[in-house]
């Protein structure tokens, strides 16, 4: 096992990427790079990378350039974790046969997908990945959207936002269902690490990301991404929309050890209400008409509901 | 390290067994895979050798055949020896995947049991699934017979291999009629199986770490028609030569000859039927009968579908008056695919032939010699009148009304 990376102040964490590079086409202001660059700075390992299909793959590997300096690939929008896995099975088949060029590095295998890539279209393949347990971490760029198409549903969008496929007008406030809890479906599948991001809390990113690097087996982080061209805000307000998300509880910040042991931690010394957070993006206007006032009760209900369950999970450590 | 595993000069195989003992022998790095009838037993046998000790590779049972050719796409990227297996529902699932294996020049190597595709359902050989892979970038070699299934994997890994190549290759075989039928097949010791081959030599491997590679970019307009273009001309000019020096090179390691096209008795022939799997074997026979009968007939087996032989085709139908084209797949409203591939090649023959098509054997019904001495007795007034003596396009062996069209 290699040496965790020690990170002194963000400045410095900030600056020490040199395998993403910021020449990339993703939209000024787009959570989907701060969040690679956490996680690719957070350690001094070598790297095996994949991503699937969507806004960070087609924006930062158009031939002839990469904005990778780690070793990418790229198959299809549902297979990411299964190109690494491949990778990685390779890996092992290799050091058995003693035909690894450089044996005694231990590379760390990473597949980056968006929502629709892992909440749909790609569940299938992680689900798999997941079950037999390969050495991976699995990070989902949750913009609640399929962004690179311009804006649909997904199954992460949550209750009320307008999407392209599920629009509010005259008679809809947009989308009708809840955001699937991948959290909980990716701890019942006994993966020894789950946890859940935010890229304004990036100590408390870098420390989760630090622990499923070294941890053995499957590692699944879900990571809050904020998109201002589907969430509607202004580029550089990212972090400001992050921080409303964490405060408002809307994306707690957790995780859960070998598909058990839940630990928060993030407590927000000041919650603030769901409705500040909603209010601050475009996709979410049309809820604050006295006709929708439903939904802003039953956002609320709903975040308050299962933060009293992550609370109750913490204490009872089941 | 493998144990080595003690071979007889001749063992009874059938095609699957064949298929997973050249696997062995060639010591596959990782296999994904997943099951499906008729080519289910060649990754059981894989599992079996490894659970045995006969090889030390990885063996992923992934959860479905995409999934399949994914961990494989993302173990050949990897840098080693990647091989799995599949047929007919499972070989459709993959063909997103098979397009990306090819455009990422990943020599990885497929078995497909040929297999009908559903619906109906039916778990029996044709070459329906054929249709869906044969433009998806990837070099497809057929095999006859059990001996074939085996010897030809070893060509598909050295052709894909080379560096001047790095394609990804299938070596087909019939359900059932080959994957099932044990036959004597003709080995070789572990030693000179894997020599034939040799180590694998990894190129742009993802597991250079010192040398990070991107594998899999996205290309618009301004590069896109160069990749296909580069990948299209390496398929037409490059292949062939590798093809003829691996089949010559097997031939003086074994004695056993292969061609990209297989012909038999067509130098003076008038008539002959081109045809694929285990009705080459079948045609031969009846070729060999008529041919005591004083009929002048032959029969052409494909060898190589992709790339298409057109050139060696042109050339073995040279003085051919009349040309059956046998195909074992849906033609699902229009001809058959060996019939729309073998016109472009007769159409600049420069002579005049009269084409037909024969669609026959769909779902696993069998192809029998009464049937291809009908054919060739139609085929024969074709050559006698120069033109069609009868409609364009026949269903063979269909219960009833005769069904025939144009
Ligand atoms: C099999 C397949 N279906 C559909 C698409 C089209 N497609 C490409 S990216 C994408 C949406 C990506 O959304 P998401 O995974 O959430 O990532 P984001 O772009 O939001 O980061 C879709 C629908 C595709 N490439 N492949
Ligand atoms: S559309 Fe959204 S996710 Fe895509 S690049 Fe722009 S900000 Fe990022």
């Amino acid at each position: 096992m290699s040496e965790m990376k020690k990170i002194k102040n963000l400045k410095e964490f900030s600056t020490s990427a040199d395998r993403f590079e910021g020449a990339n086409l993703l939209c000024p202001g787009c959570a989907h790079s701060i969040i690679v660059r956490e996680v690719l700075n957070a350690t001094n390992d070598d790297l095996i990378l994949a991503a699937s299909t969507g806004c960070l793959e087609v924006c930062t590997a158009v031939y002839p350039y990469t904005s990778w300096d780690a070793s990418w690939i790229h198959i299809g929008f549902e297979n990411g974790s299964t190109a690494v896995a491949g990778a990685e099975a390779m890996y092992k088949a290799l050091k058995r046969k003693g035909r690894l060029k450089q044996p005694d590095r231990e590379p760390k295998f990473v597949a980056f997908g968006g929502d629709g890539a892992s909440y749909d279209i790609g569940f299938q393949w992680i689900s798999g990945c997941f079950e037999r347990g390969h050495n991976m971490m699995y990070v989902v760029l949750d913009n609640e959207v399929y962004a690179n198409t311009g804006g649909q549903r997904s199954s992460s969008t949550p209750i009320g936002a307008s999407t392209t496929t599920a629009p509010a007008g005259r008679v809809s406030y947009g989308e009708k269902m809840h955001k699937k809890n991948m959290m909980q479906i990716m701890a019942a599948h006994g993966s020894p690490y789950v946890a859940q991001v935010a890229p304004n809390k990036w100590k408390d990113m870098v420390k989760k990301i630090q622990t499923g690097f070294a941890t053995e087996g499957p590692v699944f982080i879900n990571a809050m991404s904020a998109c201002t061209t589907e969430w509607k805000f202004l580029p550089e307000d990212t972090i400001a929309i992050s921080d409303l998300a964490t405060d408002s509880l809307v994306f707690p910040l957790y995780e859960i050890i070998d598909g058990t042991k839940l630990n928060i931690t993030y407590r927000p010394k000041n919650v603030i209400p769901v409705k500040d957070y909603l209010g601050a993006q475009g996709r979410f206007k049309h809820l604050f008409k006295p006709e929708n006032k439903h939904v802003l009760d039953e956002w609320q209900a709903r975040v308050d509901r299962d933060w009293e369950y992550l609370q109750r999970r913490e204490e009872a450590s089941v | 390290m493998a144990d080595k595993m003690e071979l007889r000069d001749v063992e009874v195989w059938d095609g699957n067994m064949a298929a997973s003992q050249a696997l062995r022998q060639v010591q596959i790095d990782v296999v994904a895979a997943y099951p499906i009838t008729p080519s289910t037993p060649i990754v059981e046998n894989y599992g079996n050798y490894l659970a045995n000790g006969y090889i030390d590779g990885e063996f992923v049972m992934v959860e479905s055949e995409h999934a399949a050719m994914s961990g494989c796409i993302g173990a050949a990227a990897a840098g080693g020896r990647v091989a799995t297996a599949t047929s007919s529902q499972g070989f459709a699932l993959m063909v997103e995947t098979l397009y990306q294996a090819s455009g990422m020049r990943l020599p990885i190597i497929l078995n497909v049991v040929n297999r009908a595709l559903a619906a109906p359902l039916n778990v029996n050989g044709d070459h329906s699934d054929m249709y869906l892979g044969r433009d998806s970038g990837w070099i497809q070699f057929d095999a006859y017979n059990p001996q074939h299934a085996y010897d030809l994997n070893f060509i598909a890994f050295r052709v894909a291999e080379d560096h001047e190549i790095r394609l990804p290759a299938m070596v087909h075989q019939d359900g059932f009629l080959t994957s099932h039928t044990a036959q004597g097949v003709k080995t070789m010791d572990d030693d000179t199986a894997y020599n034939f081959v040799g180590e694998f030599k990894p190129m742009n491997d993802m597991l250079d770490l010192d040398h990070p590679v991107t594998h899999g970019v996205q290309t618009e307009e301004d590069w896109h028609f160069e990749h296909k273009a580069r990948q299209h001309n390496d398929l037409m000019t490059k292949v062939f030569p590798k093809i003829e020096a691996a089949f010559d090179a097997f031939e003086k390691m074994t004695g056993r000859r292969y061609n990209i096209v297989e012909t038999y008795k067509t130098e003076d022939a008038d008539a002959v039927v081109v045809c694929m799997g285990t009705s080459v074997e079948t045609a031969y026979e009846v070729a060999d009968e008529l041919r005591a009968d004083g009929k002048k007939v032959g029969v052409i087996g494909i060898r190589v579908v992709r790339p298409w032989p057109h050139a060696q085709i042109a050339e073995a139908l040279k003085g051919i008056k009349a040309i059956g084209a046998l195909d074992r797949s849906s033609p699902n409203g229009t001809f058959g695919m060996l019939y729309n591939e073998l016109a472009g090649t007769v159409v600049n023959s420069g002579e005049v032939k009269v084409l037909t098509n024969y669609v026959y054997g769909l779902g696993g019904r069998d192809l029998t010699k009464v049937h291809l001495r009908e054919i060739y007795a139609e085929l024969l007034a074709n050559a006698e009148a120069g033109k069609p003596t009868t409609p364009l396009q026949q269903l063979i062996g269909v219960r009833g009304p005769k069904i025939s069209f144009h």
